[in-house]
Parts: C-alpha cells; sequence; structure tokens
C-alpha cells in the first residue's frame, strides 16, 4: 500500500513538472511521434489496398476463363461457350428467368494521369446487361448508365479521380472513334472502380473481337455445393474447357505480386524505423533521467523506495510515448487517410487505384509500438538511476 | 588530423549515448540507401536505354498486337537501320504466373539491337540455328539453376500450341548477362525463337507485340517515329513508335510516383533523426561548456572552438552514415538473389551516395550548429563561473 501511494505521489510529481522540462519532452514525443507516424502511414497503405481487393468479389459469384489461365487477359471465351455457360442450371436467374451471367471483354486503354502526359494501362471493360444485377453494388452516382450498342462508357470513381478527362460529357478518343463518358459508378470501392465500362457489344465491335476473355455470373445456389455443381456441368461439356474461380480467390490471386511488394516494403520501412528511432529514443530518455540524478536521489534520501521510482520513471516514459504514438497517428491520419494511389499491378498489367486508410486499429497498433518504445527507452534508465548508491548520486550532481 | 583524438574524446565521452546515437543514424542511412536503390532501379529503364533505339507498338495501347509484316516496311523508313520483333509469351513456370518475361523473338534482329548485352559467339549462333533454342539472363538462370544444353519446361498463359496444350519446353543454349547493372536488369527474361513459337501457336500467328528500332543517327529518333506512324497511320492497326527511353520513363511512371512516396518516409526517418540527435548533441555541449571554457582559457580561438563542436556533429553523421550505407551495401547482394527476375536488381549510385553526403553534411550542420553557435558565444568567465 505504501509503495503504492509513493508512485503515485513521485509520478504526479514528476507528471506535473513535465512542463518544466518542455524541451527533453517534447523531443521525445516529437521523435515517438515521427515512428509512430511513419508506421501508420505506411502500413495504412497496405491496410487500403487489402480493404480494396477485400471488398472486390462476393463468394456468391463467380469468374469463368479458358482452361489453363488465370488472368483475364490470357483468356478468351468464346460467344457460343458464353451462351452455353448461361444456360446451366447451376447459375442464377433473374424475375424474367434470364441467367444471372456477363460475358466480358478487357482490353486496355492509354489514358494519361491527372496533370501529365505519360500513358497509363487502364481497363476497358465490356459488359452485357446482366452485370449490373450480378454486381448489384454498383451505381451509378453520377451521369447516367451507357446505351446499348451505342459508344458510351461509364467511368469508375476511382480512374476518374486518377486520369485526365473522365468527366461526364466528355470525349475520349481510342480505337476507331469517340467514346462520351455518360456517367461515373461507384462499386463499394472495389477494383471496379479503377476501370471504365461500357457495352460488350460496343467494345467488341470497336476492338473487332468476336469473343470474350470472361464470364462473371452468379451461383443459383453459393455454397460450395453450387460451385462443385456448376464445375462439374462445365466438366461433362466437351465444349466448355472453363476454370471456375470464386470471385474473392480469383481477384486475390490477381493481386499476390502487389501486395507482396505493398506489405515488405511497408514492413520494412517500418521495422528500421522503428530499430532507429528506439536508440534515439532510448537516448533522450537516458539524458533526461541522467539530468534528474540529484532529484532522484534526494527522493530516496528522504524514504522512497526504489521500486516506486523506477515505476513511476517508467510511467512518465510511457506516459511521453503515448502523447507520441497519439500524436504520430493523428499526423498520418491528417495527411494519409483518404489520399488515393493509382499503380500498376504487375499480375494484370493494368492500373489499380486504392486509397490509404488510417482505421482505428492502425492508429492502437502505431501507439502500442509507441509504448514498446518508451518502456524499453524508460526502463534502463530507470533501473539505473533507482541503483545508484544515493550518496554517490547525490554527489555527482 | 591533429584533433582527431580530442573530436573522438569529446564524441565518446558518454559511450552509452555515442553508440546509441550513432546506431539510430547507422539505421536511418541504411534505410537512406536500400530505399534510394528501390528508386533507382525503378528508374534504371531509363538509364539503360539506347538514344539510337525506338519502339514501336499499337497506338491505343502497347498490348495490341501489329502485323509481322510491318516489320519490312518499317525497314524501308529512310534513317532507320535495323527493325527487330519481339512477342510477350505470358509465362508460366513451376505453377508460378509471370515467374520472368519470356519473348519470342528473330535471334539475330534482337540481339543485334541490344549489343551491351554479353553473349558468347558461338552461344548466340546455336540460338539462331536452333528453332526451339532459347537464352536466358544471368540472374534468372541462377536462380533456378539452369545449365546450358538442358530443356526448359515453360508453360504459355496465352498461347496454346496447335493441339491446344498450353505447355511449351525449349532448348537452353545460351546465357545473356551484362556489365552495367541497370542494363543487366533488361536481362531478367528468357529469349525464344519466333520462328518456331509462330509456326507451333495456335493464336494470333502472323502478329507480334512490338517492335525494336534502330535508327542511325539519333538527333534524327523524332522525325523517324513519325515517319513510321504516318506508315500506318489510318489502317486498323495503327502504331505509335517513341524513343526507348520515353517508353522507359513513361513505364516506369505507372507504377506511379514511387519517388515521391519514398522521398516523404526518407524525410519524416531524416526529421526525426534529426530532432533526436539535435537534442543529444545539445545536451551534450551543455555538459562539456566548462571544458570548452578551459580550451578557450588554453588559446583556442573562438572560430577554433566552434569548429571542433562543428567537426565532432560532422565525424559523428560521416561515421553513422558511412557504416548504414555500407551495411545498405552489403545487404543488396542477398536481396537480389532471392528477387532474381520478379523484380529489378538493387544498386547504389554514385548520385545515390552523393545524395547521401549531402543528408550527412546537411544534417550534420543543422545539428551541429545551434551548438556550435553557443560554443562560439561562450565568454570564459560566465562559463567557468556558471558551473560549479
Amino acid at each position: 500500500m505504501r509503495a503504492l501511494r509513493q508512485i503515485v505521489q513521485i509520478t504526479l510529481v514528476n507528471l506535473l513538472s513535465l512542463p518544466q522540462c518542455l524541451g527533453t519532452s517534447l523531443v521525445v514525443i516529437v521523435g515517438i511521434a515521427g515512428v509512430a507516424g511513419v508506421l501508420v502511414s505506411v502500413l495504412s497503405m497496405s491496410e487500403g489496398f487489402r480493404h480494396t481487393l477485400a471488398s472486390t468479389g462476393r463468394e456468391d459469384r463467380v469468374i469463368m476463363l479458358r482452361a489453363g489461365s488465370d488472368a483475364e487477359m490470357s483468356s478468351n471465351v468464346s460467344r457460343d461457350q458464353a451462351v452455353l455457360v448461361g444456360a446451366l442450371p447451376a447459375i442464377a436467374r433473374d424475375g424474367a428467368g434470364r441467367p444471372l451471367a456477363s460475358a466480358e471483354l478487357v482490353v486496355m486503354v492509354d489514358l494519361p494521369r491527372r496533370g501529365q502526359a505519360d500513358p497509363n494501362n487502364v481497363p476497358f471493360r465490356g459488359v452485357q446487361p446482366a452485370a449490373f444485377a450480378i454486381r448489384d453494388e454498383v451505381r451509378v452516382v453520377e451521369g447516367r448508365p451507357f446505351d446499348r450498342g451505342v459508344r458510351e462508357v461509364i467511368v469508375g470513381r476511382r480512374a476518374a479521380q486518377q486520369f485526365e478527362g473522365l468527366t461526364v460529357g466528355s470525349r475520349i478518343a481510342f480505337r476507331d472513334s469517340d467514346w462520351t463518358v455518360v456517367g461515373i459508378f461507384s462499386s463499394g470501392g472495389d477494383v471496379h472502380e479503377s476501370e471504365i465500362w461500357a457495352d460488350a457489344e460496343a467494345a467488341a465491335s470497336a476492338y473487332r473481337r468476336t469473343g470474350f476473355q470472361s464470364v462473371t455470373a452468379r451461383l443459383a445456389d453459393g455454397e460450395s455445393a453450387g460451385l462443385a455443381d456448376l464445375t462439374a456441368s462445365i466438366a461433362r461439356d466437351r465444349r466448355l474447357s472453363m476454370t471456375v474461380f470464386r470471385e474473392p480467390e480469383y481477384y486475390a490471386k490477381q493481386s499476390k505480386v502487389l501486395t507482396t511488394l505493398i506489405n515488405v516494403l511497408g514492413y520494412t520501412v517500418a521495422a528500421f524505423m522503428a530499430v532507429g528511432a528506439t536508440f534515439g529514443a532510448l537516448n533522450c530518455m537516458y539524458s533526461a533521467i541522467a539530468s534528474r540524478q540529484v532529484e532522484i536521489a534526494t527522493l530516496r534520501a528522504i524514504g522512497f523506495g526504489s521500486t516506486p521510482v523506477v515505476v513511476s520513471v517508467l510511467i512518465e516514459a510511457l506516459v511521453l510515448a503515448l502523447l507520441g504514438g497519439a500524436l504520430g497517428g493523428g499526423l498520418a491520419y491528417l495527411y494519409c487517410d483518404g489520399a488515393t494511389l493509382s499503380t500498376l499491378n504487375f499480375d494484370t498489367f493494368s492500373q489499380v487505384a486504392f486509397d490509404f486508410r488510417v482505421t482505428p486499429g492502425l492508429i492502437l497498433r502505431g501507439i502500442a509500438w509507441a509504448l514498446v518504445i518508451g518502456a524499453l527507452g524508460g526502463l534502463p534508465p530507470a533501473i539505473r538511476a533507482a541503483r545508484l548508491p544515493v550518496t554517490l548520486a547525490l554527489r555527482a550532481g | 588530423m591533429r584533433y582527431l583524438p580530442l573530436l573522438l574524446a569529446g564524441l565518446f565521452r558518454k559511450k552509452t549515448r555515442t553508440i546509441l546515437t550513432l546506431l539510430s543514424v547507422t539505421v536511418a542511412f541504411m534505410l537512406f540507401g536500400l530505399l534510394q536503390s528501390v528508386t533507382v532501379a525503378f528508374e534504371s529503364g531509363a538509364d539503360a536505354a539506347d538514344a539510337k533505339r525506338l519502339l514501336t507498338i499499337g497506338r491505343y495501347s502497347m498490348i495490341e498486337l501489329l502485323p509481322m509484316s510491318y516489320l519490312r516496311r518499317i525497314e524501308q523508313v529512310p534513317g532507320v537501320v535495323g527493325v527487330a520483333n519481339a512477342e510477350w509469351f505470358g509465362a508460366r513456370y513451376q505453377n508460378e504466373s509471370n515467374a520472368f518475361p519470356v519473348f519470342a523473338v528473330d535471334p539475330t534482329r534482337y540481339l543485334d539491337m541490344y549489343p551491351e548485352f554479353d553473349i558468347a559467339a558461338d552461344q548466340r549462333e546455336a540460338f539462331a540455328k536452333t528453332r526451339t533454342g532459347a537464352v536466358a539472363g544471368r540472374r534468372l538462370a541462377d536462380r533456378f539453376g539452369w545449365k546450358v544444353g538442358q530443356k526448359l519446361p515453360i508453360a504459355s498463359e496465352i498461347h496454346p500450341k496447335m493441339d491446344g496444350d498450353m505447355s511449351w519446353e525449349f532448348d537452353l543454349v545460351g546465357i545473356i548477362d551484362a556489365e552495367d547493372p541497370a542494363v543487366r536488369a533488361n536481362t531478367d527474361m528468357v529469349l525464344i525463337n519466333v520462328a518456331y513459337f509462330d509456326e507451333a501457336r495456335q493464336l494470333g500467328k502472323g502478329r507480334t507485340g512490338w517492335y525494336v528500332v534502330r535508327v542511325a543517327d539519333s538527333s534524327q529518333a523524332r522525325a523517324v517515329s513519325a515517319r513510321i506512324d504516318r506508315l500506318f497511320a489510318n489502317s486498323p492497326d495503327e502504331t505509335k513508335t517513341q524513343p526507348e527511353k520515353e517508353f522507359a520513363v513513361g513505364f516506369a511512371k505507372q507504377i506511379g510516383d514511387i519517388g515521391a512516396l519514398i522521398s516523404r518516409i526518407l524525410a519524416a526517418v531524416f526529421f526525426t533523426i534529426l530532432i533526436l540527435t539535435g537534442n543529444t548533441m545539445a545536451q551534450s555541449l551543455r555538459e562539456r561548456i566548462p571544458e570548452l571554457a578551459i580550451l578557450k582559457t588554453l588559446g583556442f580561438s573562438d572560430v577554433r572552438v566552434t569548429a571542433l563542436v562543428l567537426a565532432e556533429s560532422g565525424l559523428l553523421l560521416l561515421i553513422g552514415g558511412g557504416v548504414g550505407m555500407g551495411a545498405a551495401i552489403g545487404m543488396l547482394p542477398f536481396l537480389n538473389q532471392s528477387t532474381g527476375g520478379r523484380f529489378p536488381p538493387l544498386f547504389v549510385t554514385a548520385e545515390t551516395w552523393l545524395l547521401a553526403a549531402a543528408m550527412a553534411a546537411g544534417l550534420a550542420l543543422a545539428i551541429g550548429l545551434p551548438p556550435a553557435w553557443r560554443a562560439h558565444r561562450l565568454r570564459i568567465v560566465d562559463a567557468l563561473a556558471g558551473h560549479r
């Protein structure tokens, strides 16, 4: 009980006198804020990309590609195959009995980023009318949907933000003629928001294609039995040499390289940063405690135990670290949250855009790192101060 | 040099403190070296570009195919001295998608375009003569343990053979390498013979992905590009021709502003280091004020004492920065070994060293100046009186 009271007393004194050693405290706070800020920012990039991936596709939807192919760009599906597959009973129907299957073709169009001139591979997807019923998360948020058979496009929200000339009413020139942007769509922050969509027939005629690249469909039965049923009926029909993937599985596979790259970059930087700054923070803590040797020795001379001294110094370090962690997390939130980055996905060879996401979980993680640094930096000097013989410490001052 | 022992004595007055400071500076520069090498790797494509090489691709996107017949027509364009065709194979190796790039090329034409690649004369000849022949980059061969003379089983994700089979097999007849690390990044690939590939494939016969064009005079590059594109204007397959460097720069930009992102991270890192180290230096000086006063008493001029303090922070950054950069360079071979073909080779250039030196100098000044200024203004009487 006595020890506890002592801890509270010393801690209070220490914390109340923090403003007096403002310089040193501030340095510790800023140093730790730097670590936490960088950590949270780089991880918010991974978090944002992971979120975009995780929100792409649903368990009850499948994408079908040519057998052996696992990317749309390297796949092709003939018109006949698309019709045959749509007719399978494993595919869901809409109210009018039409299959919820959309045969799609994907090509790349070159568009410059806003304010730049160099071309980027932006995916251009021709979709069949069922696409909107299958992907019911797609909403036209500005303008209107494209009309069938004409050269009109709707543009994903993120693509519209990133690339030049994708506003409603503008015209973009590629392949034979001008296309008019008639709308902007959102789809819950998934990868399709980085795409441009048009009617499949209009796109096929412009690109002189007869076939498609993939068929996306909704399963009549979203459980594994439904998928097994579809796979079995495709295997039975010799005309259909196709591979079926559940959408989430497909899109995760499509981003393996980029996911690894972003994570490796994020965690490497964070780890280095943490190590480097721990040394720095340790240093500052050391000097802060060292300059208070006399004070600590005096406390012990008038009867305070060494445990309360250690604990109170540690608490002081943790409070500073907490402040630093919160400051860093806050700064990361201000600067990074919602910032959009568009980069090349090496697996699909096309642009994918995602937002940095600073989630409460990430901020907590930043604060946790900060507290660890604070503890590592505060404990050794506290123990040293408490173990130094009182007489020696008093004389050293 | 005479003052080095004095400087070291000052620095290591409190060993723990200085070692901790050094470690944090070291780690910062290690991170700097590594991240900077990533930026350089992304941009090195442009450095390895040859001003006399142009690339002709489909006008609307680089993934559109062009007729093989364009080869002869481009060859006849005035100013052109050589043309080579190349096509993306879409390799899958050991079940890994895009494990490395594979290009179907005309062996002689293609290798003529890249005189900076090193390949033994007999291997080059074997590649030209073997229909199923292939040559691979040194880094790839090392990573997968390939030996010249062995079979290379590589599947394609795009091209089935006539019987619908997606798995192909080639004979490895040669290894390509390059001295310059920026050029070596371009050898992270496998080349196969288009004569065999085009005959055996089911789809896209008679078409190719892009053309590499060599011009006689690099100052004519733009004019020749325009001539080539005019040749195919209003045809079903229009082209876009541009100098290789422009293409490389543009492609690097597709990856996004990695450079800016990395600079921002590094700025935050160095700012943090600046604050922490600056504080330590100031503290260290405060403790030594009587010593400095004694130095002045002994006849050291104000300027000399100031210079000593500055030199101390300079030395700190020199050691920390040097060790950090050295450690980064030491780590690169290991990183490169494990990424061969998946990521361009990382290397530290002279510019990176210069940049590191500039950063170190800037930091040394920022950290050293305030205490140095204080030392400069120090009056002996006050300094000696103020302490004890």
